[in-house]
């Protein structure tokens, strides 16, 4: 094993073969099938894109769990933001958001019909849309894990405009990696945990995790050296039988996070339980905003009615939730690339880049060679 | 009676297009199928038709052309809609276009200093081409009506070499053959579009490239020809292998790929591959001729990066198999509007 953390270059094929050649002698010396799960979009596309897959023996699955936050994002939560366009409010949102369908229409439907929704890249963004239009009412439709949560906490700390609003969907990764561990389908032997979401967190909060779990955690830069050298350092601990915690993305993450950070979204939001689409009522996971920033809560300050109307039948056999506990892959769903495509989406997997289904199509997905 | 609309996406180059046109549109003409001088039709979905007429070949293609912006870095609607009729001929084999039509749908208030600087460069990329514009018409639509400038341009050639080369013809053990470097049109369009200012001067490739066919079809045997534009080179490779039902192996790492295009594409998360070339050609060449394809393209003026990127294979049928230097994937087609990434 020569290729080590400090040497992970940019893109280096031949760095890439080595590591693969190590991950092949560790899994013939384990000598049983490995499931790794990663939990991230960013994963999944290097993944895919490079076709790290066809590298690896067939032994050693990578599957990804719920780790994109606009399928994890719940039908009623989209409704509720359809529900505050058609009441005449401006909605600011990510442009990942804006298909993803909820119970009868998705924010681009709502548009199409009239109302003023808006594709905003960042939080300020949405700050600045309220400032340029005091006479309307600018709901920040915030979506995403901590790295999207901590710009939206550090706006409401800002002092917004009075007619800036939040309607917080943001949700916190950590406690859905402990209900998929609990899942009696999941085969899980190890993590390899979101670099983008621990620069926030930092990687010393699984530590906790592994203890509990009895499972293996490296947090893995999105390169495609991170990726192997992120499973190789798995390989370690399992064939150690060890249930240990690395962070193979020193260069990205520290052991505290980003501190300033984390304590913004503290001061703003406290965790309530909440359901992931598709997934499970998930415990501690969901952002909302503390009673001191009532005056900013689009929850709070308006009445969101509920969605009338049936949904689209074809829902019921989307297995979103299925996929994203990485229990399917979206080549099991009749769906997929036929009735549900990036264009006509039924899932939200089928709609964010960082969703398997989108990626899964995207890249064609891995030759029987 | 259903109350379905065309969509963006029916018009996006992709999959839901050719549905679009084979299903909705083709279906409704008569093929022509029983005239013997037609060499080739409607049916074979090509970029032209072409005439036999005893001891000469008519090819015919046209194009209706629309951008925004009007204007880009290294062309404008008026290059585009030159080159990318004289491209169509060209990869049907006509190569030395006879004559070219241009047919100009204008909205009320355009500025005419831009309507002539347009006009002026149809001019000077039928020169950079050798042709004429022989023949036209010109609409003014209300304002609102169309959204700018819309220019169809039609053409005809004949066959110097009698034959015409179709993009259906690969066979395995061909090489593939690409002239240039992909995505530089596509990515400078989107960039443009977003406002992104890029250090790495981002540029369109727009241009006519009937010399660099003209260089391919005098060296070696060319089996297959087809220019990427919608839908770019991940397009084109999947057409060209469903028309042979053959498949194909490409080594990204040979695929010449503009730095600056590159870096744009992974900010705007779209791959170079899939969006649309206005001056490039993917070649299928004899093996034994492949080196000497790519040494008589890289003599013109803008083959000067071309290179084999790949082979034709029998297995995996239908399939493009990507090899990333890394590992392999299939190269699939892009679904819907490219639109640059959000979040």
């Amino acid at each position: 094993m020569t290729t080590e953390v400090d040497d992970l270059k940019f893109r280096d094929p031949e760095a890439a073969e080595e590591l693969a050649a190590d991950i092949e002698a560790q899994m013939a010396r384990i000598d049983e099938p490995v499931e790794i799960m990663h939990v991230c979009g960013s994963h999944e596309q290097v993944i895919a894109k490079f076709g790290l897959r066809s590298m690896l023996p067939a032994d050693l699955s990578i599957t990804m769990g719920p780790g994109c936050p606009v399928c994890v994002t719940n039908m009623p939560e989209v409704d509720e933001a359809v529900a505050l366009a058609e009441a005449g409010k401006t909605v600011a949102t990510y442009g990942d958001m804006f298909r993803v369908p909820g119970t009868v229409k998705s924010l681009a439907d709502a548009k199409s019909e009239g109302a003023s929704v808006e594709v905003v890249y960042s939080a300020s963004d949405a700050v600045d849309l309220a400032a340029e239009n005091p006479d309307e009412d600018v709901v920040f439709f915030a979506t995403g894990f901590e790295t999207t949560a901590a710009p939206t906490a550090a706006v409401l700390q800002a002092d917004p405009p009075e007619n800036f609003y939040v309607l917080s969907a943001h949700k916190y990764v950590p406690p859905a990696m402990e209900v998929v561990a609990e899942m009696p389908d999941t085969d899980v032997d190890a993590f390899l945990a979101a670099g983008h979401a621990a620069t926030i967190t930092g990687y010393g909060l699984f530590e906790e995790f592994t203890d509990e779990y009895d499972l293996p955690v490296v947090v893995g830069g999105f390169e495609p050296l991170d990726v192997l050298y992120g499973v190789r350092r798995i390989l370690e601990f399992i064939e150690a039988g060890e249930s240990g915690l690395d962070n193979a993305y020193p260069r990205g993450v520290s052991r505290e996070g980003n501190v300033a950070a984390m304590g913004a979204i503290d001061e703003v939001f406290e965790r309530t339980s909440g359901e992931w689409r598709g997934i499970a009522e998930i415990p501690e996971a969901n952002f909302v905003l503390r009673d001191d920033y009532a005056a900013h809560s689009a929850r709070r300050q308006f009445d969101v009615e509920a969605v009338d109307g049936a949904g689209d039948p074809l829902t019921e056999e989307c297995i979103c939730g299925n996929i994203m506990a990485g229990t399917a892959s979206p080549k099991e769903c009749d769906l997929f690339g036929e009735e549900c495509t990036p264009s006509n989406p039924v899932g939200a997997c089928m709609v964010s880049d960082e969703g398997t289904c989108k990626i899964a199509l995207e890249y064609g997905g891995q030759p029987d060679l | 009676m259903s109350d379905e609309t065309v969509t963006v996406a029916h018009g996006s180059g992709a999959g839901k297009t050719r549905e679009f046109i084979e299903d909705r549109i083709c279906s409704r003409f008569a093929d022509a199928g029983g005239d013997p001088d037609l060499a080739v039709g409607l049916g074979a979905l090509d970029d032209g038709a072409v005439h036999d007429l005893g001891d000469q070949s008519v090819v015919v293609t046209t194009d209706s052309h629309v951008v925004s912006p009007l204007s880009f870095p290294g062309g404008d609607i008026g290059r585009l809609a030159v080159a990318g009729t004289v491209n169509d001929l060209a990869v049907m084999g006509a190569t030395d276009p006879l004559s070219l039509t241009c047919s100009l749908v204008v909205e009320a208030g355009t500025s005419l200093d831009l309507l002539e600087e347009i006009l002026d460069s149809m001019q000077a990329a039928c020169e950079e081409a050798g042709c004429a514009i022989t023949t036209g018409d010109t609409k003014v639509m209300g304002s609102g009506e169309i959204d700018g400038i819309v220019i169809n341009t039609t053409g005809v050639g004949v066959l110097p070499r009698g034959e015409h080369v179709p993009d259906a013809g690969l066979s395995p053990g061909d090489k593939l053959v690409l002239s240039g470097p992909v995505g530089d049109h596509g990515i400078t369009l989107l960039a443009e579009r977003e406002g992104f200012d890029i250090d790495g001067d981002l540029t369109s490739d727009v241009a006519p490239i009937n010399d660099i066919v003209d260089a391919a079809l005098d060296t070696g045997t060319v089996t297959a020809m087809k220019d990427p534009t919608r839908g770019g080179l991940a397009t084109a490779l999947n057409e060209m292998v469903r028309k042979a039902d053959i498949g194909a192996t490409v080594d990204e790492t040979a695929i010449p790929v503009r730095e600056s295009v590159a870096a744009a594409g992974e900010l705007l998360g779209i791959d170079p591959f899939d969006v649309a070339n206005e001056g490039k050609v993917v070649f299928g060449v004899d093996a034994a001729d492949a080196e000497a394809v790519v040494e008589a393209i890289r003599s013109t003026q803008r083959g000067s990066d071309a290179a084999v990127i790949g082979e034709v294979t029998a297995d995996n049928a239908g399939r493009v198999v990507l090899d990333t230097g890394f590992g392999r994937r299939y190269l699939s087609e892009p679904e819907g509007e490219q639109l640059p990434r959000i979040c």
